[in-house]
């Protein structure tokens, strides 16, 4: 018996003329995603994707459950291909779906005909198929309200395909369909959450990272590696920067008053973030601040923080609670790797207190003092460059 | 993956109180056992019989290390599960006679967990803590034992600072205040390194590893002396006198036996390397302004305990790091932990945040030393340039 996945695409539908590039897109990162699984091939027809196995073997189970994480997909399922015959199907639906029904008490059938050409009308296939089911199954009882199992047949232009209930897909639209944009990410829960998010809308993720050696260890960038791997599954590809942020930070503290130093400290990240993001083509930032969360997060410090930059910096989780963001980390799994208790840049050289209510003036004063060009310029040119593919084998072990 | 900071110098590990390389000589005798005589100690036939001449070989030269006889000696996977073995079988093999262990807050977290665990099981726990050198007083233990008392745990060195806790007057003194009660140390920072002889210590059970003196992870020993009945923590066949069932890991067991007679050959050699390079180390340090010593003089000549205050442990380690240099901030075991050794010694604070340990191996060299010296020197002078303040 021939299966595949049906695929149905979300939003992607309501676009107009673009509809054909924003399903490619979502067919090139389902098949990047689908790597390891088998051999797939992909077609298209009325507003759904077709996922179809090549070679015996393919990894079914595998292949739906990573097809749930890519962005685009507003639903799926695994199905039964069938030939556009009412006795074919009788005889694969009683098959095909014996544990589920088995395992249920009560069912209904719908069937969908978009190929008006088959000789039996809707409502008649669902009456004879009910009808045999019930025969074959003779414990389950019809509930057209609320089934345990809705047996669902589709006849379609290149055949019948025949499933049980579908998943719910990731929503969002294609990832790389709205441009690039590159992810101030720290180790912390926050940012992969916020990478999580505009990767959902379409954003092709490029990420940074600040390192402080000594003061941040080798396992803290192994952390950040980690949670970007973490969301390949999600963003299909990261290219992440370790930038070094020692010296820098060494001159902040040396020259500007330590009240401001942690604003001071995120707009230089801002400007290193701005310049890589601009010779990769990025085209805004992404942070994962959220309002009053912490002093650098103020509406008055993000303020300052904001016009460090000219690109345009999203802040996808500004307004949610620390336990909202929590849930997202929790359910895309970087939440357990996020806590792991490493040191990062922003905690080394904390103030004790912190200006809440930051005066640009103040800030542009205290950065006269400041002379870090030259360290800029060299932190964007001996940057680390890591690329992450979603199908490509893991870059390091993590200890 | 190195970065390339790290491949401008030469390697310098001092973190042998962590682990050790395995010595050539002990891989040769691990891949002989893997690879050639690979038999089951168990096996009626030839094959078996080699498999477990070599493992019993193996128990006489762990047994010799430790003036024990061979038949007291039973192989585990390492110093934790030896531990554990040691106090919730001792425990549990005499609850109707009392209920009260006694242990330093300065062992080895699996002393301390297995004591911890062991109190959820209803028995009565007592956490000595040392006096301001280190060790803990024979006094304090005999204080804490009294009739109902089953046991007393205490490590030989202490893997912080390098202690050498009195076990031989520990041991006599608990006694003397309740015969019965059962003397179990943990040697594994001192096994291979310093003279041990279970008798003179007077110690019923003890605790040894493998991995610390240049046998692979993953073997251990427990010395439990005739008569002392312990039961075991799992279940299976008679092997390791049904103490410890399973199949005895037969290449670890000889790897191990055959670097605890290396280090027993070694030993007056090795011990004069230690004594020399801890005088070079020390007399370094005290030229550097802004480090101080905390181990006390007295202890085992192959752990340095240092601190520089003001620089937090993990901030110097990562910076001696870049310069390929390895060393220990507190205990590998508890990463991160705040020390409760040097706490108990009365230490301040500025100087616990800071503290390194320094641990030689045989190989150790004075050109290592001297890389450590000049790196805390560099260390200090660009950390304490950055600070401010630290969190």
């Amino acid at each position: 018996m021939r299966e595949l996945i049906l695929i149905k695409n979300g939003e992607i539908a309501l676009k107009g003329l673009n509809r054909n590039s924003f399903e490619d897109k979502l067919i090139k990162n389902a098949k990047r995603s689908l790597a390891g699984c088998g051999q797939f091939k992909f077609y298209k027809a009325q507003s759904t994707i077709y996922c179809e196995p090549v070679e015996e073997g393919a990894d079914m189970a595998g292949a739906l459950e990573r097809l749930q994480k890519v962005f685009g997909i507003a639903a799926l399922c695994r199905a039964a291909v069938v030939e556009k015959d009412f006795e074919a199907i009788k005889a694969t639906a009683a098959a095909y779906l014996k544990d589920t029904l088995r395992a249920a008490r009560t069912f209904k059938v719908e069937a969908k005909r978009s190929d008006k050409s088959f000789a039996m009308a809707s409502p008649e296939i669902c009456r004879e198929l009910g009808g045999y089911l019930l025969s074959q199954y003779p414990h389950l009882r019809v509930d057209v309200h609320r089934p345990d199992v809705t047996v669902t047949v589709e006849i379609r232009d290149f055949g019948a395909y025949l499933h049980t209930d579908q998943l719910p897909g990731a929503g969002g639209i294609p990832v790389g369909s709205g441009g690039k944009a590159m992810l101030l990410i720290s180790g912390g829960i926050d940012s992969p959450v916020a990478g999580y998010m505009m990767a959902k809308r379409g954003l092709e993720l490029e990420a940074v990272h600040f390192a402080a050696p000594p003061y941040t260890s080798e396992r803290a960038r192994l952390k950040v590696i980690r949670l970007c791997e973490k969301l390949l599954p999600y963003a299909v590809s990261v290219r992440l920067y370790v930038v070094g942020f020692t010296e820098i930070q060494v001159a902040i503290r040396q020259n500007c008053p330590e009240d401001l130093f942690t604003l001071i400290m995120r707009r230089q990240m801002m400007k290193i973030a701005e310049r890589l993001a601009e010779e990769n083509r990025c085209e805004a930032l992404i942070t994962g601040e959220s309002v009053g969360q912490v002093a650098s997060q103020t509406m008055q410090a993000l303020a300052v923080t904001d016009i460090a930059t000219r690109l345009p910096v999203l802040r996808p989780v500004i307004g949610m609670d620390k336990t909202e963001i929590i849930r997202i980390a929790r359910q895309i799994d970087t939440f357990e790797t996020s806590i792991l208790p490493y040191e990062d840049c922003c905690t080394v050289f904390t103030p004790r207190h912190p200006k809440t209510k930051p005066r640009l003036g103040d800030i542009l004063k205290a950065e006269e003092r400041l002379d870090v060009a030259a360290q800029i310029d060299q932190a964007v040119r001996e940057a680390e460059v890591i690329q992450l593919c979603a199908d490509w084998p893991r870059q390091e072990e993590i200890i | 993956m190195e970065k390339t900071a790290q491949n401008a110098f030469p390697e310098a590990y001092l973190d042998h109180s962590a682990t050790t390389r395995v010595s050539s000589h002990v891989a040769q005798v691990v891949l002989e056992m893997m690879t050639e005589n690979y038999g089951n100690p168990s096996s009626l036939h030839h094959r078996g019989v080699l498999a477990q001449q070599a493992l019993e070989r193996a128990r006489r030269q762990i047994a010799s290390a430790l003036g024990a006889r061979e038949e007291e000696i039973i192989f585990t996977s390492g110093g934790t599960e030896a531990n554990n073995l040691a106090i919730q079988g001792l425990a549990r093999a005499r609850r109707r006679r009392g209920d009260g262990l006694v242990t330093s807050g300065m062992e080895h977290s699996s002393v301390l967990g297995a004591v911890h665990h062991m109190e959820e099981e209803g028995f009565r726990a007592v956490l000595l803590a040392p006096g301001p050198d280190g060790r803990i007083q024979p006094e304090s233990v005999a204080a804490a034992v009294d009739e109902k008392t089953l046991l007393v745990s205490c490590m030989l060195v202490n893997n912080e600072t390098g202690a050498v806790n009195p076990i031989g007057e520990i041991s006599a003194a608990a006694k003397a205040k309740n015969p019965d009660v059962v003397i179990h140390c943990d040697a594994v920072q001192a096994f291979g390194k310093l003279p041990i002889d279970v008798r003179r210590l007077g110690v019923d059970l003890m605790t040894v590893s493998g991995h610390k003196i240049h046998a692979p992870k993953g073997v251990g020993a427990l010395y439990v002396k005739k008569g002392v009945r312990l039961v075991p923590l799992v279940y299976g066949g008679s092997q390791e006198r049904a103490l410890r069932p399973g199949t005895e890991n037969v290449p670890l067991a000889c790897g191990f036996g055959a670097a605890a007679e290396d280090m027993l050959r070694g030993m007056a050699e090795n011990t004069a390397r230690f004594e020399a390079l801890r005088r070079r180390l020390i007399s370094g340090a005290e030229k550097i302004e802004g480090v101080c010593i905390n181990s006390a003089p007295g202890g085992a000549p192959y752990i340095v305990n240092l601190s520089c205050p003001g620089i937090r442990s993990e901030i110097m380690l990562h910076f001696l790091e870049g310069r390929g240099i390895y060393v220990s901030s507190g205990s590998a075991c508890s990463k991160g932990a705040k020390s409760h050794v040097l706490a108990a010694m009365g230490l301040g604070q500025e100087r616990i945040d800071s503290a390194l340990r320094v641990s030689f191996c045989r190989e150790s060299t004075e050109e290592e030393v001297d890389r450590l010296l000049e790196g805390l020197a560099a260390g200090i002078a660009m950390l304490e340039k950055n600070r401010g303040r630290q969190r």
